[in-house]
């Protein structure tokens, strides 16, 4: 719950600004990107996640030593991926 | 050592400690904080306590928002669950959390609809498919989980679901250090700080523990030559004889933090105007409920809580180590009675928690905990 989790933004919705289709760990998700500050994102941008929402921006060595970092941990991080993967937060 | 064998940068960690090791004053020993538990969770997976000199000790603090939740609460969301029409939603690590009748899995099992979720978000999709239900969600977290079940309670609002609600027990990190720098059993000289709190909340926050209490505080992040490279920050400030808010962790977490998620949880939440931590009892201003603007959305106003205290296991010493006081491996029941799969004690249960941190990662074997208990 409270790892970040860095994901690659793949799709902005255009109907729903708030929210974007990201690649983590080969799961792909609808995430929220509204807490991201006078940000903008484009599909490529790396993202650090909380609990399905983006908390900040980071840029791609970043995110690949974090996830270095979280493979390394083991069972918190698969029980988060597996968690994820669960998700359907989703437009509408 | 795992460190050295596993990890990528170990010339570089090696290297830190030299220098680590060069800044330690001959005769004095320092006692650190990591207030984390995510860096508590690096410490022990990477043996980190392997590479610091004798003289650095590495205190675990409150911040596993799993572990400081009073049992009482957890007997009050298992209520709530009871109530007709209810599903009840939290994160995956609080279902084993014991309260005083069990915990969300004991629950589930004598027929409660209790439903892991991964965000709140998907506490509120469950709410649109289940429009004949009351939709709970159980809020835990410091202020990295608060804006997420801000946003939602405004999404909620926005898309007019009027069968969501949250049982808010949200806690705010600053007066806990606070509790923890006013406790008179434990001498700290500075603190790690969290880093994905930090995120949101930034530094300043900080900055009256270096002002008020003379203790330096580098906020860190989560890879062990971050933890290393804080602890080498933090000694060169005392050897200097400064005490500053440094940000080690900069490359992630801005200065001023994150304002638009701040203003989300000002938005719906206010603070309480004290909260039962587990281990630190009662502290003023350090948590959050859901605001009156937001009532229809707050499950403490539309159920009945019991809201009663409940006493910690008599046999668990979580309180002692919530505070640094006990290493995990020193309270009694440490790997014998409280395992992660029969958990006594908060710090069991999550793999933020200082105990199954250690427990997990095998650093203090049975034989090297009766050893050092005979010790």
């Amino acid at each position: 719950m409270c790892l970040g989790i860095p994901g690659e933004i793949v799709e902005i919705l255009n109907d729903r600004p708030d929210l974007a289709m990201v690649a983590v760990s080969g799961v792909r998700r609808a995430i929220n990107i509204g807490l991201l500050e006078d940000e903008t994102v484009a599909p490529g941008d790396w993202i650090l996640i909380h609990v399905g929402f983006a908390l900040s921006k980071i840029d791609e060595t970043e995110a690949k030593a974090a996830l270095d970092f979280l493979e390394s941990i083991g069972q918190a991080y698969d029980d988060e991926i597996a968690a994820l993967r669960e998700s359907m937060i989703e437009q509408g | 050592m795992r460190f050295v064998d596993e990890y990528r940068d170990a010339d570089t960690a090696r290297a830190l400690a030299a220098r680590i090791t060069a800044l330690c004053e001959p005769g004095r020993s320092y006692k650190f904080m990591e207030v984390c538990g995510g860096h508590t969770h690096t410490i022990y997976k990477h043996g980190i306590e392997d590479y610091l000199p004798e003289a650095v000790t590495l205190v675990h603090g409150p911040g596993c928002p799993v572990c400081v939740i009073p049992m009482g609460r957890v007997d009050d969301a298992i209520h709530i669950a009871a109530q007709p029409d209810v599903i009840m939603t939290s994160f995956g690590d609080m279902m084993r959390v014991p309260g005083g009748k069990g915990s969300f899995l004991d629950a589930k099992a004598r027929g409660a609809d209790i439903r892991m979720v991964y965000s709140p978000l998907d506490a509120l999709k469950i709410a649109k498919q289940n429009p004949s239900k009351r939709v709970v969600f159980m809020a835990i977290g410091f202020e990295t989980t608060a804006p997420s079940t801000a946003m939602t309670v405004l999404r909620a609002k926005a898309d007019g679901v009027d069968n969501f609600s949250v049982f808010c027990n949200h806690v705010t990190i600053i007066p806990a250090i606070k509790a923890i720098l006013d406790s008179p059993d434990l001498r700290l000289d500075a603190f790690i700080g969290p880093g994905h709190v930090s995120t949101v909340i930034g530094c300043r926050p900080y900055r009256f523990i270096a002002r008020d209490y003379g203790k330096p505080i580098v906020v860190a992040g989560f890879e062990p030559l971050d933890v290393l490279q804080s602890v080498h920050q933090i000694l060169t400030q005392l050897a200097q004889r400064r005490c500053e808010v440094e940000n080690q962790y900069a490359r992630v977490v801005p200065w001023d933090g994150n304002p638009k998620a701040l203003a989300a949880i000002n938005e719906v939440m206010e603070l309480r105007p004290h909260f039962e931590w587990r281990g630190l009892g009662f502290i003023s201003q350090s948590a959050l409920r859901v605001s009156a603007k937001y009532a229809r959305y707050d499950a403490e106003r539309i159920f009945q809580i019991p809201g009663g205290r409940v006493a910690d296991p008599t046999s668990c010493q979580c309180g002692e180590v919530l505070k640094g006081v006990l290493k995990p491996w020193e309270c009694k029941v440490f790997g014998t009675a409280c395992t992660p799969e029969t958990p006594i004690g908060t710090c069991m249960v999550s793999s933020e928690g200082a105990c199954a941190a250690y427990y997990n990662f095998g650093r203090f074997s049975r034989e090297r905990v009766k050893e050092a208990t005979r010790q």
